[in-house]
This record gives C-alpha cells, sequence and structure tokens, in this order.
C-alpha cells in the first residue's frame, strides 16, 4: 500500500523540528484560547460576524475593487493592477527603476512570498532586505516560512545561532536577546539606505482608503520611516467595508494568530507624507495582486478568500503538528494552505491535490477560524474535484464496489455474514489492503457481521421492522 | 448547522434506527445497548432492514458519485417521518451536514434534508429529544470521555457528558488537549498511517495520565482506533460507547 507525501514527510522529519513545531504551534493556539474566552462572553458570536462581513466583500469585490481605488486615488495614492505574480514583480522593479533606486527594505507579507519578490529582485540587482526577524532568519537561510505569522517556527535558537555566525553576524551565541540585537544593528543601517519601503496589508478600508498594517517588531514602521517611496502589495480581498469594521478585524487577528489583545504596532495609513507632516515616504503605491484570486471567487471554495492571515488554523490542527508546515510544500500550510494552495495554483491543480487529503476532516480549523471558514467543507470539495479529475491518490480505497454492495442490501447482509472469515486469517491473508494496512498499527475487532440483526430479529419482544 | 428544529418524536415515541455499519460489522453489543435504552425510554423501534452505510467513507474519499448512490439508497430505506436515532456523531453528522453539502445541486436535494432533518445523534437524542438528563442505576467507573470530532458545533458531546455524570458511581475525569482528534478520520488512518498514530499515541498518553478504568465516546470509530493502537501496544485500554455504560447502569440496578 502507498501512502500520502504528507505522511512520508512527517515520518522522516527530524525530532527536534517537529518537537518545535508542535510547542509552537500549542501555545499559539493556548494563548488565542485565554484571550478570546477571558475578554469574550461569546467569541463565537464575534467569529460568524467577522466571517459575514469579509464574505460579503468576497461576493461584492466588483463593487469594492473600484471604490477603494477611487480612495487610494483621492487620498494621493498611485494605484497599480496586477493579474498575475509576474506582473506584480514587474511593477515593483518599473517603480524601482524609474526612481533609480537599488535598495529595498520590506516588512513580512504572505503576498510577495507568493510572488517570490525577493528571489526576483536579486536576480534583477536589487537589495531587498526582509526586515521581520523570522522572515530575516528565512532569507539569510535561503529556506522557506513554515508558518503564517510564526515563519520560523521550525527552527530553534541553536539554528539561529549557528546560520548567523555563518553569515557574519557574529560569533555563536544562542542567547535570543544577543540574537535580537545583532539583528537589529545590521538592520537599522539597511533602514537608513533604502530607497523604497515594501509592506502588504492587513486591511484595506473601502470606506476611507486607509491601509492598515499591523506588526510586532515596529519594522514597517521603521521601513517606512527613512525610504521615500512605499510600495504596499496587496491581494484584492483585503478590503474591508468600513472603518469600524477593524474594530472587530483588529481584534480577531490578533487574539486568533498571537494570544494578544493587539499586536504591538498597529499602523493606519492614509497616503504619501503630506505638507504638514516632517517625514515619510513621499510617494505612495498601492499594486492589487491577483494571482489565481478570481479563479477562486469564482469556485465554490470562495470562502477562503475571506482568510485574514492569522495561522490559527494551523496552530490546532493535529496534522499540522505532526507534520510542519514545510510538508505542504507550499507558501500557505496548514489546513487554510491544504485549501488555498491547489486553488492557486490553477492549471497545476493536480501537483497540490493531495493536501486537501491531509486531514482527518476533524474541523478544529472552523472552530477556531476568526472568520469563521468552513474548512472542513472546503477540503472535501476540493477532494471530490480531485476525483473528478482523475488525479491518482495513492492509498486510498476505490469506493465504486463499495457503493455497489452498499446499494444492495441483501449481498449487503450476505457479505456481513461471509466477513466472519477474517477472524480466522493471518494479517497479510487479509482479502482488503486497507485492512492490511489498518493491522499494520491496529488490532482489528472481532468480526460480528450480521450478529446484531439476528439478536434483533429473534427477540421476545419482537420490534417492529420494516 | 443548525440543529434547531429538528423533528421531535410524537407521543408514541416512534423512531427509526440506524445501527451503523461499524455496529453491523463489528460492534452488535452497541447498536443492541441502543435498542435497550431507547426502549427503556418508552420508544417503539423500527430498525429498517434494508439500511447498510451513511454513505460516509466515500464521501470523505471525494468520491461523491458513488457517495451519493449509497445516500439514495439510506433515504428510501429511512421513508417516513419517524426522528432517526444513530449512535454515532460521525453517521449522524453525514445525513444532516455531509450528505447535504454532495446533493447541492442535485435535484433530489429536498429529499436528502427531509431526511438530515429528521436525523439524531443518541446522545442529543435522549437529552435534548427525549428531555432526560438523570440517569438512574448505578456505574462504579472512573470514565474518560473522548469528545468525537464530528460533534463539534453540536450539542452531542455535552449530552453524554450529561448523562454519564448524572449515573450514582460513574465520575469523569478531564484529561489533556481533549479538543484534539483522535487520529482516525476513516481512510486517513490507512492512507496516513504515521499521522494518524502520531496523533492516536498522543490521545492515549493524555487519557492514561488520568487513569481512567474505562474510555468512553459517542463514536466507536474513535474507539476502534484507540482501542486497537493500544492493544496492538500491549497496552489495551477498554473503551465502551456512552450507550453501553447507560445499558450497564440500567442492569445493575435492576432497572433492565
Amino acid at each position: 500500500m502507498k501512502f500520502q507525501a504528507i505522511d512520508q514527510f512527517a515520518a522522516n522529519l527530524k525530532p527536534s523540528t517537529q518537537a518545535a513545531v508542535y510547542d509552537g504551534s500549542k501555545k499559539g493556539y493556548d494563548a488565542r484560547t485565554k484571550t478570546l474566552f477571558d475578554h469574550f462572553e461569546d467569541p463565537n458570536r464575534l467569529r460568524r460576524v467577522a466571517g459575514e462581513i469579509k464574505q460579503h466583500v468576497v461576493e461584492n469585490l466588483d463593487t469594492y475593487l473600484p471604490q477603494v481605488e477611487a480612495k487610494l486615488q483621492a487620498n494621493g495614492v498611485i494605484v497599480h493592477w496586477a493579474a498575475t505574480a509576474e506582473a506584480a514583480n514587474q511593477t515593483v522593479l518599473d517603480i524601482m527603476r524609474a526612481r533609480n533606486a537599488k535598495k529595498m527594505v520590506k516588512s513580512k507579507t504572505m503576498v510577495s512570498e507568493e510572488t517570490e519578490l525577493a528571489r526576483f529582485l536579486d536576480k534583477n540587482g536589487v537589495e531587498c532586505v526582509e526586515t521581520d526577524l523570522g522572515e530575516f532568519i528565512i532569507q539569510i537561510d535561503g529556506d522557506h516560512p513554515s508558518h503564517l505569522v510564526k515563519p520560523i517556527i521550525h527552527k530553534n535558537r541553536r539554528d539561529i545561532a549557528t546560520s548567523f555566525e555563518k553569515h557574519g553576524l557574529g560569533a555563536y551565541n544562542d542567547d535570543p536577546q544577543t540574537i535580537t540585537q545583532r539583528a537589529r544593528v545590521h538592520l537599522r543601517k539597511k533602514y537608513l539606505e533604502a530607497d523604497v519601503a515594501l509592506t502588504g496589508a492587513n486591511f484595506i478600508s473601502a470606506e476611507s482608503g486607509r491601509l492598515v498594517l499591523v506588526t510586532n517588531e515596529g519594522n514597517s514602521r521603521f521601513c517606512l520611516a527613512a525610504a521615500k517611496t512605499h510600495i504596499a502589495m496587496v491581494g484584492i480581498e483585503k478590503i474591508l467595508p468600513r472603518d469600524r469594521d477593524l474594530a472587530l478585524l483588529l481584534n480577531l487577528l490578533a487574539r486568533s494568530g498571537t494570544g494578544q489583545q493587539l499586536t504591538v504596532y498597529t499602523e493606519f495609513i492614509t497616503g504619501p507624507k503630506s505638507a504638514a507632516q516632517p517625514d515619510g515616504p513621499e510617494e505612495m503605491h498601492v499594486i492589487f495582486v491577483d494571482n489565481g484570486r478570481t479563479d477562486v471567487l469564482a469556485s465554490e471554495c470562495r470562502d477562503i478568500l475571506r482568510c485574514i492571515r492569522c495561522g490559527a488554523c494551523l496552530n490546532v490542527c493535529p496534522v499540522y503538528r505532526q507534520a510542519s508546515g514545510h510538508a505542504y510544500r507550499s507558501v500557505y500550510p496548514g489546513p487554510v494552505g491544504a485549501v488555498l494552495t491547489p486553488l492557486l495554483a490553477g492549471k497545476k491543480f493536480p501537483e497540490f491535490a493531495d493536501l486537501p487529503k491531509a486531514s482527518s476532516l476533524c474541523g478544529a480549523c472552523n472552530e477556531v477560524c476568526p472568520v469563521n471558514i468552513p474548512i472542513p467543507d472546503l477540503l472535501l470539495r476540493l477532494r471530490n474535484k480531485g476525483k473528478e479529475e482523475h488525479v491518482p491518490s495513492p492509498g486510498t480505497p476505490p469506493m465504486g464496489p463499495w457503493a455497489l454492495l452498499a446499494t444492495q442490501p441483501t449481498v449487503w447482509k450476505s457479505a456481513l455474514v461471509g466477513g466472519k472469515i477474517i477472524n480466522h486469517l493471518p494479517t497479510k491473508l487479509l482479502p482488503i489492503p486497507a485492512l492490511r494496512a489498518w493491522e499494520n498499527k491496529h488490532s482489528l475487532p472481532e468480526w460480528k457481521g450480521g450478529d446484531f440483526r439476528k439478536w434483533m430479529r429473534n427477540r421476545p419482544s419482537k420490534p417492529t421492522t420494516s | 448547522m443548525n440543529l434547531d428544529h429538528r423533528v421531535l418524536p410524537g407521543s408514541g415515541k416512534r423512531v427509526q434506527l440506524m445501527a451503523t455499519c461499524l455496529c453491523d460489522a463489528f460492534y452488535d453489543d452497541v447498536a443492541k445497548a441502543t435498542v435497550e435504552v431507547l426502549e427503556y425510554l418508552g420508544c417503539t423501534i423500527e430498525f429498517p432492514e434494508g439500511q447498510t452505510c451513511c454513505g460516509q467513507p466515500a464521501f470523505n474519499g471525494g468520491d461523491w458519485d458513488a457517495s451519493r448512490k449509497v445516500v439514495r439508497h439510506t433515504v428510501k430505506t429511512f421513508a417516513g417521518d419517524a426522528p432517526v436515532v444513530v449512535p454515532s456523531g460521525s453517521c449522524a453528522a453525514m445525513m444532516f451536514h455531509g450528505a447535504i453539502l454532495e446533493f447541492e445541486k442535485e435535484a433530489d436535494l429536498a429529499d436528502v434534508k427531509a431526511l438530515g432533518h429528521r436525523t439524531w445523534e443518541l446522545g442529543d437524542f435522549i437529552v435534548n429529544g427525549l428531555g432526560i438528563t438523570n440517569w438512574p442505576g448505578r456505574y462504579d467507573a472512573v470514565v474518560a470521555f473522548h469528545r468525537s470530532c464530528h460533534s463539534r458545533g453540536t450539542k452531542s458531546s455535552e449530552a453524554a457528558t450529561a448523562l454519564l455524570s448524572s449515573i450514582a458511581g460513574t465520575t469523569i475525569v478531564p484529561f489533556g488537549e481533549a479538543e484534539q482528534c483522535c487520529g482516525f478520520g476513516g481512510t486517513f488512518s490507512v492512507t496516513f498511517p504515521n499521522i494518524s498514530g502520531a496523533m492516536g499515541d498522543l490521545k492515549l498518553d493524555h487519557i492514561r495520565k488520568a487513569n481512567p478504568s474505562v474510555l468512553v465516546s459517542g463514536d466507536m470509530s474513535c474507539m476502534m482506533h484507540l482501542g486497537g493502537l493500544s492493544e496492538k501496544e500491549g497496552k489495551p485500554i477498554k473503551t465502551q460507547h456512552f450507550v453501553q455504560v447507560l445499558r450497564d447502569a440500567l442492569k445493575n440496578g435492576n432497572l433492565l
């Protein structure tokens, strides 16, 4: 019997990596539960309301996108549209070249991971420095993030101390404070040298065109302090209808993601610096990125576009905890990634059709999602899509013969009684591969096929049967 | 999932029993206990002989075409208007949630919805359908109650634990990370054996630390997984469906 790639990945994972991922995600889950349930009487109601707001946006993007564009332009922001990752990256490069800019500092943004912006700029002779500490470590290691809000959840401080030493950031020292200080000294210089700052956006209000950024390190603020040009790369689904919606969404984002009441820094940006402001970027660009999102919108899985990238579904997911984010072979790991990755893959869907299988469908992801995305339902829809497109699925038993059996009660009943033979067979002779696989890890209970029916028929107080 | 408007039992307390394929094949005693407990509560039980499976294996496997065939058979088999009672949160959820999802675009969606509307998980039916919250008799046990995942968003686990904790002699012990899945997940347990097994072992570790005399759940699929793992490891844990506990309590109290 063949097994699924993610299961193999989990089996081969270094125990220390698995422990780091497990501990980090469990801590995240515990903190989330505490800050939500200690402070709100019924957090689940908040999640439902937030879900409805985001679903409303998703279903009315055609109205909100022109509205937000007009607001941004009125605020002095230059708006660009990018249908693909390549177009988004090229837009960034064009803006930089037009200004003869050579150096960029950037804060963490998932959409730029999707487009692989940093690698693209590097190839084109532009220095692009990640300033989020986790992303900075990923960058010097040539690694990939493995979690939406804790990109280096798979590393421990000894791993980090080793790579700092290797990349000329001081002799080996695994004290977290020392590591942070060294990164700070290194990055401060970069902030001052940069021509352009690139950020994402956690939300953009359609009402005001206000762009909202949350960080815990204040790095996006530093990015924007010295650079003359600010470019924000934003997925088209990031819109909120009104400023007041932020009260709900910011509360849920921080509490769900990191268990904080609010992130340490929450920035509201309404455009380039005005004449009255002493500093800040003189020019601001927003690049709205599609990169497969309108295809998702057209699919039956559009609810996934509500996602606010908090990572709560990863933290609670038992499969993610065992397998780690890299098992998902994509920018978006965990339950949200298992839905979003195959959808965003477009024609490459078959390459990622195994991701939705990596779930026991336990539903914990839906239970913690701040925008109440029915992730298990979406995983199921994608499994069905895989089946309809005849994508092979290693180890999955064929269901045709089973359906034939289960629609013919007479045959079914004979099979139940006849099945007793398995009580007398050694494992290797069990007639069904799935049963043999089961017996690798479990004992099989005694087959008692038909016994209940017999009892029911022969009871002294004869029940009604039809 | 909105479970607030389901079909309530009529004055004759006539119900249809969906025994589940797992009880049909392995756990006959759970189905028997379900009959005995429901009859004790004054229900008249109809057991449609044509029943096979709820259709969930193919639904979860992504083969919705195959699953719909089985669901259609189930809809036909459970014709009528009486509540359908199932000793499994997972099969119940298949009827009132999963089947409806895969029939979204089908002409007979209304029939599937009607069956979903009549389907109750057993504990939920006893507590919220029949209004029973105190269980008579006696059962001396320290119970670890595993909340199965298909009861998320329903009143099932709450109902089962309310019944269990009302039994004289029974105490429920809490254990760590109770919100986590046991790792069964149907075919997941054989296609992802490493992850599924690791999830199960973690669950068993937490349960063993609480030192219960029996592990109880409303879903025999979880019990088959956890019981099977523990037995294979040579450290078997006794498992029961909560309806077996209810039945045994009645027997111990000479009420059955």
